[in-house]
């Protein structure tokens, strides 16, 4: 018997959690964490396990529309990575004891928030080579530091994650490059969908860092190891070679290189428009919802006719025992 | 009509998959399924898509039982000084090149 | 005129790429989410299938057309695909029993053509084979538990069964331009295949508590290029922007 009261006990056992997190141990479902850690992870993975599905909606929109049959299968292949990662990551959630099953009502309640980005419309072709190449790049830089999250299912699916999602970035490049270096229309639409899709790419990590209410927190318990800033420098960075490389311009006219810290530095970018998105009147918010709640209510038919077949089964099984015996 | 807010989840189902024939399995990630027919399934079209397996097991999450925090110093601890049961506890004498 | 090889390579590249694309329309709206990965498996592997055969037709054809150039510069007219390929994607009840219904088909003519004097077809259809060998495990035990589910299951599979039925004699009806090519041992016999087929599909449909109807109206005239009306919208679709931009590299 312990003889501790419960709140010294509990500050005891927050000392140790908050020391394994700043030796870099790795938090397993079954290890105490506090309540708070437990419910910022299930909000953060949950949303970004939302963000893997229904961010194959405005891709999955131009599988169809695919200009040539290795174009399809890459683009079919890619949207299925999307589906596979959502899996992943709301595995990896359940560990915290919620079932995925009420994550997903979450969702197509209205109750639960996916990254603002898949709100936005694909319009052409071009959009494919824009969202693999800007949209997952930024997604890469994100995910490649929650690989070193704390908590170990989360940093395990991210590894896989990673793994695959590198062949992403590289075929969305690719379309773009293509694109490019193709007839006067086909760079007209590469240079039309990288005004489009620049802006909301860079909002993609989120607020400034002194705006951001979750980022402290996140940070002292080791699920985010950077800031929001910081990984979007990372990201502009990296990605303005590559806009140069293919001959493409940037939709920033006040763009400009700072010797003094080897950053690109961008124009301001439109938090109104960030947060009226984030706030649900973006151009497809309604359309995505709807989406996913169609697939989610036409398919109750099948997911109960598993259940009730799966039900059947184990009483047949059992008859067949007891006559046995 | 299936009422969605009360709707029952798929049980889920621990994957391991052996990477390469003679390798031990391992745990790959978890999927939701019916049965174990379609459990399987299931784990090779989310988990083998990049042929990443040569063997798979499914298993019911709720048939796993596992060790907890709890259990770390009595189960582990007590093997700390048990040198002996290393081969370098051992010493053999000089010129011995292979044992 | 095309020669009976062209038409031949047409006749199989066109039903995997038709069915192909009518699966990945799935992508993204599937009833769970193993199974939209399931289903997207399966649509890679039916638009792997035609490119390989698409390609080859090209080749044997000798008229500078690649596989791209046969998939999305063809009219409806010009596609052989059989017409059960082309039929709207319906609902999962009928995506799996059309799943069903054509791989127990193409496990059969697989395993043929692996016998192929050709080596190209025989290497494509060993290749093949493993993958509809998956495809028909994975869609037969779907059959069985939408069959054999709730009420509500069991009627829409059954509907899908009595839908997609009168589709399936085309898949046995041997053109008459292939039996040079049968004879000599390069292209398989359809209508060879029939008996197996009515066999396994038979255990299946039983173990469903499903049944196949019978004396119905055999449809015909996809490999003659006579489609229903919904190919030319698929078509529509899928060919849009390659045809928006002639000669365009992707």
């Amino acid at each position: 018997m312990t003889t501790m009261s419960p709140v010294a006990d509990d500050s005891a056992r927050l000392a140790q959690f908050e020391a394994r997190v700043a030796a870099d141990e790795s938090i397993e479902p079954k290890d105490w964490m506090p309540e708070r850690y437990r419910s910022q992870l299930i909000r953060m993975m949950s949303q970004h396990a939302h963000s893997e599905v229904v961010g194959m909606l405005p891709e999955g929109n131009w599988i169809t529309r695919a200009p040539s049959l290795r174009r399809k299968m890459i683009l079919l292949a890619k949207v299925q990575d999307e589906g596979g990662h959502g899996l992943y990551i709301y595995c990896g959630t359940e560990t915290l004891g919620v079932d995925r099953q009420e994550l997903v009502q979450q969702l197509l309640d209205g109750k639960a928030k996916y990254s603002s980005i898949f709100n936005y419309p694909t319009l052409s072709w071009a959009d494919m080579g824009a969202i693999g190449w800007l949209v997952d790049g930024a997604a890469i830089v994100n995910q490649t530091m929650l690989a070193k999250a704390s908590y170990g299912p989360y940093a395990r699916a991210m590894v896989r994650i990673c793994k695959e999602e590198n062949f992403h970035k590289r075929q969305g490049y690719e379309i773009m490059a293509t694109l490019a270096r193709g007839t006067p229309a086909q760079k007209a639409m590469a240079q039309e969908s990288l005004n489009r899709w620049w802006w909301p790419s860079l909002m993609m990590f989120g607020p400034h860092d002194k705006d951001s209410s979750n980022s402290d927190e996140l940070m002292k318990w080791g699920i985010k190891r950077k800031s929001n800033d910081e990984l979007r420098q990372r990201f502009v960075n990296l990605t303005i070679a590559q806009v140069k490389a293919i001959d493409l311009t940037v939709p920033d006219p006040a763009l400009r290189y700072d010797e003094a810290t080897g950053n690109w530095i961008t124009g301001p970018i439109d938090w109104d428009e960030f947060w009226r998105v984030v706030k649900g009147n973006g151009p497809c918010n309604r359309e995505r919802i709807e989406a996913r709640r169609r697939a989610h209510e036409d398919g109750a038919w099948v997911r109960a006719a598993a259940i009730a077949h799966a039900e059947k089964q184990q009483r047949n099984n059992r008859e067949t025992t007891e006559r046995q015996q | 009509m299936t009422n969605p807010s009360r709707e029952k989840s798929w049980p889920l189902w621990e994957v391991f998959s052996q990477g390469k024939d003679g390798a031990p399995h391992e745990h790959a990630g978890s999927v939701h399924a019916t049965d174990a027919e379609h459990a399987l399934q299931n784990a090779r079209d989310v988990y083998a898509r990049r042929n990443e397996g040569v063997s798979l097991w499914v298993v019911p999450s709720a048939a796993i039982t596992a060790s907890t925090p709890e259990d770390m110093g009595p189960f582990f601890d007590p093997a700390n000084d048990k040198a002996y049961r290393h081969p370098q506890f051992y010493k053999v004498p000089k010129g011995v090149k292979v044992f | 005129m095309n020669t009976p090889l062209f038409e031949a390579l047409l006749r199989l590249g066109d039903d995997r790429l038709v069915l192909g694309h009518r699966t990945s329309e799935w992508c993204g709206h599937a009833p769970i989410l193993e199974e939209d990965i399931a289903l997207a498996n399966i649509a890679l592997d039916h638009i792997g299938q035609a490119n390989l055969l698409l390609g080859y037709a090209g080749t044997v054809e000798g008229a500078g057309r690649d596989q791209d150039a046969l998939a999305y510069f063809r009219d409806a007219v010009e596609y052989r695909n059989a017409l059960l390929c082309e039929l709207p994607k319906g609902d999962f009840g009928v995506t799996i029993v059309r799943h069903f219904l054509h791989g127990v088909f193409s496990v059969l003519q697989w395993e043929a053509l692996s016998q192929s004097t050709d080596p190209t077809i025989a290497g494509i259809a060993a290749k093949a084979l493993k993958e509809s060998k998956y495809h028909v495990r994975h869609c037969g035990e779907w059959v069985i538990r939408l069959g054999d589910g709730t009420d509500e299951s069991h009627a829409r599979a059954q509907a899908a069964v009595d839908q997609l039925w009168p589709y399936t004699g085309e898949l046995f009806m041997q053109p008459a331009d292939e039996a040079s090519l049968v004879s000599a041992g390069v292209s398989a016999d359809v209508s060879a295949l029939e008996g197996a087929w009515r066999a396994q599909v038979s255990d299946v449909l039983r173990r469903a508590t499903l049944t196949a109807p019978e004396g119905v109206w055999m449809q015909r005239g996809g490999r003659e290029g006579r489609h229903t009306e919904h190919l030319g919208h698929m078509l529509a679709e899928m060919q849009i922007v390659a045809r928006s931009h002639p000669g365009a590299q992707w």
